[in-house]
């Protein structure tokens, strides 16, 4: 049985990224993956909540994707989860529309993987800046599972980028296929490190 | 004539009203005691600058009364009426019906036979409309809850003196008909007065029906024509014909005239001109009222009362002193609050107009005899004198306490004020208002091309017909109460009149301008208004946007450089308005600041692509920490 993926996307000045340019190619007309891209229906920021629950109740996986602003997500990603993600309806006794459903981010970072980390410049690691999105997840009885990351960017190459869009394309397809071992995954700090694992299985 | 001509009369009741009308004023006493002393003082006890033929002038000066019902009607929906009937009839017929009984009693008591009696407490139960309804008016209280109540009687009392006409004939005394076997009049007959009872009663229906179907179904049509002629004095025309019209077919079937226009009124109340018809009739209403007071002043029987003052003293405090009585224990009884039960105690504690035509009618109909009507007819008119003093007394002792109950509880029974005030509704008024309607906010909207109001009526707005440059009309739309006016009309030259109109009359009123152009933007800026707004600026920045989008642009991206283009244009306008008479320096400064929107906006659009992340301000972060530096670590 395949699995339907949500791609959340959201980068106010589109235009000015090469990297998220290139990445988002590879959810853009894939089967099974729907790629929504926030800034761009919602330009005044006036988001429709009922569309947006459609979306989420006909997908079994959420992802938000977006470049890393100030530790944590673009503005629009936050009205996002405040006005869509309703009591009764995400979270509460009552509210099991997004129970089951798998839950993961993919960000970009200008800064390099290894600033993430305790005595790193920015003190913390990505997944424990992302814990308010996996704490998210968990009220709203969704399946988390770490981030992944194409941190770098500043300074990204090439054929870093390729690697990037591939291991994408490859996390898509066991997500669609249902292959993917949440249990090992949330072992890791990022999908990454989880994908390195598994290469060549 | 006494000194000649009409002119010399006009001359001398307008004198007496331009001279005592403001002092009283000044000195807190309400205009209607201003005319009633003016009244007095040129009366025939007076300077006798007029004489007898007041009494003529008084006839003549009713139909202000008339008029002033007509308005009354205009400003009181069907559906508001409708909610007012249980105050009409409770209040309305209890002070009718106690106050005929106690002073019938009063009557029986002083040895008057029973009949006599009877119609004189069914005569002076009756108050005047007239001055209650002026004073209510001019102190601001005819929409409290007391002022309600005192107007619900008022209007019981109009409709119960039909029924008193019919009675009085059966009351007649053999001795006073034989007494007065002459003097039976013919002023009385009607039309229908030869019909039975049964036929009488399907002529009045019948003539109710047709004004409120005349009303309701041809006068928009007939006004819509009339309107289109742009030819102001054919309006005032039109609503004068309407009230005079309906008076005759009133008096014709021996209705009271004052009642059938008041129905018309109401009738008319929904219709588009409704704010036009208030504004051309309000002058002559408040004349003939004015005219009204004036020759009630002068009709004051000063001789009279030398003759008999001490009787005459007796009738009067009696009057007040049991109306007041009656109207008190009503007050207590409905449950109304301490301000608004005084209130009602003191405002209609005062025989009426209608005391003198049904004194008159009585004599005729030899009910009673002259020497019994004529200390009370005098009486009557003291009591209205003294009314003024009375209301002002009240405000004294009990205004100032208990303020809060006579607040604003029941605003809007009476009219429909709305806190916006939209003038011109064509394209761009009428999305406005939509809006604000749709977010629960009622408006009244002024329109000048009655094919346009046409057409937004049937789609169910309400708009009215109006020229808002005219302050009468911004007053009849409720500019005093509103707290906002919106302005989308066209012509230039109105908008600046409407702005002058607004500084003068109503400085309170907030105000929103849609300019035409900028050098009408600069105009209105001119004048201290902030809130102006270029007319074709959101949808051609709209368009603008759409246009960024087909070329590839994020939406996001084109929606902010629309607002930034916005904001900027905005802003360029107030700085160019301040330098607009100096053309080279206008010219200059436009070129820069045109110059400088323009680079702002590029400076966006080429910072596409330039670098490989992805927030705001990226090269200068890349710039400070650079790819290989401590950020990497």
């Amino acid at each position: 049985m395949t699995k339907k993926i949500l791609v959340l996307f959201a980068h106010p000045a589109l235009q000015r990224s090469l990297v998220n340019n290139e990445l988002i190619k590879v959810f853009k007309n894939k089967e099974n993956v729907t790629f929504h891209d926030l800034y761009e229906t919602y330009p005044q920021m006036d988001i429709d909540v009922e569309d947006e629950k459609k979306l989420l109740i006909s997908h079994d996986v959420i992802t938000f994707m977006f470049p890393m602003y100030w530790y944590s997500t673009p503005a629009i990603l936050k009205e996002w989860q405040d006005i869509v993600l309703e009591h009764d309806w995400a979270y509460g006794s009552k509210g099991n529309m997004l129970k089951d459903k798998l839950f993961f981010t993919i960000l970009t970072t200008g800064g390099k993987s290894e600033a993430y980390k305790k005595d790193g410049y920015n003190s913390y690691t990505l997944r424990e800046f992302l814990r308010s999105l996996e704490q998210m997840s968990k009220l709203c009885k969704m399946n988390f599972i770490p981030p992944y990351a194409a941190s770098g960017t500043h300074s990204i190459t090439s054929s870093d980028l390729e690697e990037h869009k591939q291991n994408l394309e490859k996390l898509i397809n066991e997500l669609v296929s249902e292959k993917i071992r949440i249990e090992a995954a949330n072992k890791f700090e990022l999908l990454n490190d989880y994908l390195e694992s598994v290469k060549g299985h | 004539m006494h000194e000649g001509g009409f002119f010399y009369q006009a001359f001398i009741y307008l004198t007496a009203a331009v001279i005592s009308v403001p002092i009283a004023k000044k000195l807190g006493l309400g205009s209607v005691l201003g005319y009633l002393i003016a009244g007095i003082l040129i009366g025939p006890f007076g300077l006798h600058l007029i004489g007898e033929e007041g009494q003529d002038v008084m006839h003549f000066a009713e139909f202000g009364v008339v008029m002033m019902l007509f308005l009354v009607g205009l400003e009181l929906q069907p559906s508001l009426l409708w909610k007012m009937r249980t105050p009409i009839l409770g209040l309305g017929g209890t002070q009718v019906l106690l106050s005929t009984l106690a002073i019938a009693m009063v009557g029986l008591y002083a040895g008057l036979q029973w009949q006599t009696a009877f119609a004189i407490g069914m005569t002076l139960a009756l108050s005047s409309t007239a001055i209650v309804l002026q004073t209510l008016n001019e102190k601001g209280m005819m929409k409290t809850e007391g002022g309600q109540n005192c107007f619900s009687v008022l209007l019981f009392q109009d409709i119960a003196v039909i029924p008193m006409l019919a009675l009085f004939p059966l009351l007649a005394i053999s001795d006073f008909i034989t007494q007065n076997k002459n003097a039976v009049a013919e002023e009385h007959a009607t039309m229908i007065s030869n019909l039975p009872v049964w036929g009488q009663t399907i002529a009045v229906l019948f003539a109710i029906i047709f004004i409120v179907f005349v009303g309701k179904y041809l006068m928009n049509s007939v006004f819509r024509i009339i309107a289109s002629t742009k030819l102001r004095e054919t309006f005032t025309a039109a609503a004068l014909l309407i009230v005079i019209g309906i008076a005759i077919l009133m008096s014709q079937l021996g209705l009271s005239p004052a009642l059938g226009t008041f129905i018309a009124g109401v009738v008319l109340a929904g219709n588009e001109y409704r704010h036009e018809l208030e504004s051309d009739i309000e002058p002559f209403k408040g004349l003939l009222l004015g005219l009204f007071f004036i020759s009630v002043g002068a009709s004051v029987d000063f001789k009279l009362i030398a003759n008999q003052p001490g009787l005459i003293a007796q009738l009067v405090i009696a009057l007040i002193v049991i109306k007041m009585l009656v109207l008190f224990a009503i007050g207590k009884f409905y449950g109304m609050g301490i301000s608004n039960k005084m209130l009602f105690t003191f405002a209609l504690a005062q025989g009426g107009e209608f005391a003198f035509v049904l004194f008159s009618f009585s004599v005729q109909n030899g009910v009673l005899n002259s020497e019994i009507a004529n200390p009370l007819i005098a009486s009557v008119a003291l009591t209205m004198a003294l009314t003024p003093l009375l209301m002002i007394l009240n405000e004294k002792i009990f205004m100032s306490k208990g303020k809060e109950n006579i607040s604003e509880k029941e605003m809007d029974v009476i009219e429909e004020k709305n806190p916006v005030i939209i003038a011109g509704f064509g394209k761009f008024g009428s999305i406005i208002g939509r809006f604000l309607r749709a977010n629960g906010v009622d408006t009244t909207v002024l329109e000048t091309d009655p094919d346009k109001i046409e057409i937004l009526r049937k789609l169910g707005l309400k708009v009215f017909y109006g020229d808002a440059s005219r302050v009468d009309l911004l007053h009849s739309a409720g500019a005093e109460e509103a707290s906002l006016i919106i302005i989308t009309i066209d012509e230039e030259e109105k908008i600046l009149q409407i702005l002058e109109n607004i500084k003068k009359h109503f400085p309170k009123l907030k105000v929103l301008v849609k300019a035409t152009n900028r050098r009408n933007a600069y105009d209105v800026i001119e004048r201290g208004i902030d809130n102006v707004y270029l007319e074709p600026m959101d949808s051609s920045l709209n368009i603008g946007v759409s246009a960024l989008k087909i070329l590839g642009y994020r939406s996001h991206q084109a929606v902010r450089a629309a607002n930034k283009f916005k904001k900027h244009e905005t802003r360029s306008v107030f700085e160019l308005a301040k330098m607009r008479d100096d053309k080279s320096k206008y010219m200059q400064s436009a070129r820069q600041l045109i110059g400088y929107l323009e680079k702002l906006l590029l400076d966006d659009v080429n910072y596409i692509d330039q670098n490989k992340d992805q927030g705001w301000d990226t090269q200068s972060l890349i710039n400070e920490y650079g790819p290989e530096d401590k950020l990497n670590k």
